[in-house]
């Protein structure tokens, strides 16, 4: 039964039923109907939240305080963004986050790549078993290290620096972009590397001049993966910065939205407007990039 | 290849120079998983047997730290708390993750836009999130109650009532369920359009081939799923500590949201017991362990393996 032959692509779209002559059944445009329903009002109302944050951002604070609520704002308040933005340093916030992303950035694209060539490409004793470690350090719960971790950098004098958040970043750059890149080098023929080697090529060569730049797809996933993690961490700087002045942009509007909370009016209107401050760059960075990141998810199976 | 008839003194050195190499390039995460992995899970195993307040050095007092666990109240609700909120979450999440993937891998026209939608929001930052969901559920002006009453629907409280703050995560938790729907909608591309061809020449129905074709061949996807499902929603933590922190009270409505990870932050940065908290975390540690290796066990009676490219 596995072999049976089907000619060309007549049941491609599933039509789930058996192979019977595709005559036009009204139970099947219902179907349809009902698909698209389910489809186009489920992703409406995935947006309606975005949305709301948007027209929260754009009304006066009377506005958002009123039944039945107004649906768009009766004048755009643009100058939200401008109160909200600079009634606290988030410009110094958002330094800091560029900062912190760029710098853990580099640490987790040099040396994820380096630790996935060794693991694609270099026979040294004991390589499975160590690889499977790495690969098994993904279900270590980071709250049985968080704790001691704080420790060791409170131990360091990294307390209250942006250490912490961008030093571990040089270690391998986490399992999951080496899993990534060691599958996108195994697909690569060896070879390239053989032919490279009798060029008289040394193992650094092959790795910087011939796989990394055939890599450069996967490499560019492992950067946009980054990005959103770094961008939008909040556990580490919560646990490690603790002054204003070094918070990054998560921090701030964690800050913003508990003064929010604690004041006698709730300004949801300048909030909204910071957090979505936040949430544009990496919306436009999905948006821009999404083509990879689902080839990513392809490849690895594994959401970052 | 002329080297390799050599002498094997000089064989013997290529191999060591060999692993000296391979060495060098993974040396960063093996330093790494030492470092700022193995040696804090150790010592969290060692913290968690002291009284340490961080000023002094800590003190070892045995097993009064675990004694104390079995005894303090709020450690349970943190239990209570962290099981339910993954009893619930977990299922719905995987199970509307994968409906999704399953109703968008058919002819749809603009598949492309229907999946940014639902996967744009799980890359919305979670303190965005949380924010703009507390929002959402606020009892008197949020939109979720607008819409309630809009449809003369009873509004609820919500974040704000200690029943349903919990249900209400998990609503939030879902807007982010397209991380999910990604993957699995991956897992179904990856599977052949032959074994559907034959399914349906055998007359199967559809649920027959949902059950015999689609759900053997995600069973891997959909087992790496749960795990990881598992355990991340037993270790949540930013959204509830984000309520408590614009509510003013971690945990709050009447600890409803004192998840263990808040417990754990509360007891060692509020209260300074490092000791104290480290067994709460080796304890909720040995928790994810038991019900991974649980997950692991039942691998074998439905996770299917072979024919996979």
């Amino acid at each position: 039964m596995n072999t049976s032959v089907v000619q060309g692509s007549a049941a491609k779209d599933s039509a789930r039923m058996p192979a019977t002559p595709r005559a036009r059944q009204p139970g099947r445009d219902l179907r349809r109907i009902l698909l698209y329903t389910v489809l186009y009002g489920g992703a409406a109302l995935f947006l309606v939240p975005l949305a709301w944050m948007f027209l929260t951002a754009l009304k006066t604070l009377p506005e958002n305080l009123t039944y039945p609520p107004t649906l768009l704002p009766k004048i755009a308040q643009w100058q939200n963004f401008k109160v909200a933005w600079t009634n606290y340093d988030f410009t110094l916030y958002t330094y800091h986050t560029v900062f912190i992303t760029g710098t853990s950035m580099v640490g987790v694209l040099a040396t994820s790549s380096l630790c996935a060539f060794g693991f694609a490409r270099l026979q040294f004793w004991g390589r499975d078993f160590l690889f499977m470690c790495v690969i098994a350090s993904v279900m270590l719960p980071f709250t049985v290290t968080v704790l001691p971790l704080y420790i060791i950098f409170k131990d360091l004098g990294w307390l209250n620096t942006f250490k912490p958040l961008i030093i571990p970043a040089w270690f391998g750059g986490g399992a999951f972009n080496i899993f990534l890149l060691r599958q996108f080098f195994m697909t690569i023929p060896r070879d390239l590397d053989e032919a490279a080697r009798i060029d008289g090529c040394s193992t650094f060569g092959i790795f910087w001049r011939i796989l990394l730049p055939l890599a450069k797809p996967a490499v560019a996933v492992v950067a946009i993966f980054w990005f959103q993690t770094s961008w939008t961490d909040f556990l580490g700087p919560v646990i490690y910065l603790n002054s204003p002045d070094k918070f990054t942009l998560a921090m701030g509007v964690y800050q913003y939205a508990s003064d929010v909370g604690a004041a006698p009016v709730h300004h949801q209107e300048l909030l909204m407007c910071v957090a979505l401050a936040m949430v544009l760059p990496s919306a436009l960075v999905f948006l821009a990039a999404q083509r990879y990141m689902i080839r990513g998810v392809v490849l690895s199976g594994i959401k970052g | 290849m002329a080297l390799a008839m050599s002498s094997p003194r000089s064989a013997a050195r290529r191999a060591l120079r060999r692993n000296i190499e391979g060495y060098l390039f993974v040396s960063p995460v093996v330093l790494g998983l030492l470092i700022w992995t193995l040696i804090p899970f150790v010592t969290a195993f060692y913290f968690s047997f002291t009284k340490y307040d961080l000023l002094s050095p800590p003190i070892f007092r045995g097993v009064k730290n675990y004694q104390h666990l079995l005894h303090d109240p709020l450690f349970w609700q943190g239990v209570k708390v962290t099981l339910g909120f993954t009893a619930m979450f977990l299922p719905l999440s995987i199970g509307a993750g994968l409906a999704m993937a399953l109703l968008l891998n058919q002819k749809v026209r603009g598949i492309g836009l229907l999946r940014t939608a639902f996967y744009i929001p799980s890359i919305v930052p979670l303190v965005a999130t949380a924010v703009l969901w507390i929002w959402i559920f606020d009892p008197d002006y949020g939109l979720l109650n607008d819409a309630l009453r809009a449809l003369h629907l009873p509004a609820g409280l919500w974040l704000v009532d200690p029943g349903s703050a919990l249900p209400s995560l998990v609503l939030m938790g879902l807007w982010g369920v397209g991380g999910g729907m990604i993957v699995f909608l991956a897992g179904l591309q990856g599977i052949s359009e032959e074994y559907y061809e034959a399914a349906k020449i055998d007359g199967a129905s559809a649920i027959a081939q949902f059950r015999h074709v689609t759900l053997p061949l995600l069973s891997s996807t959909l087992f790496y799923q749960i795990v990881l499902g598992l355990i991340a929603s037993l270790q949540y933590f930013t959204q509830a500590f984000i309520l408590g922190g614009v509510g003013s009270n971690m945990g709050a409505p009447l600890n409803s949201t004192l998840f263990l990870t808040i417990y754990t932050y509360q007891v060692a940065f509020s209260y300074t017991q490092m000791g104290y908290a480290c067994a709460i975390s080796v304890m909720l540690f040995v928790m994810i362990l038991l019900l991974t290796l649980i997950l692991f066990g039942t691998q074998r009676f439905w996770v299917f393996y072979g024919d996979r490219g």
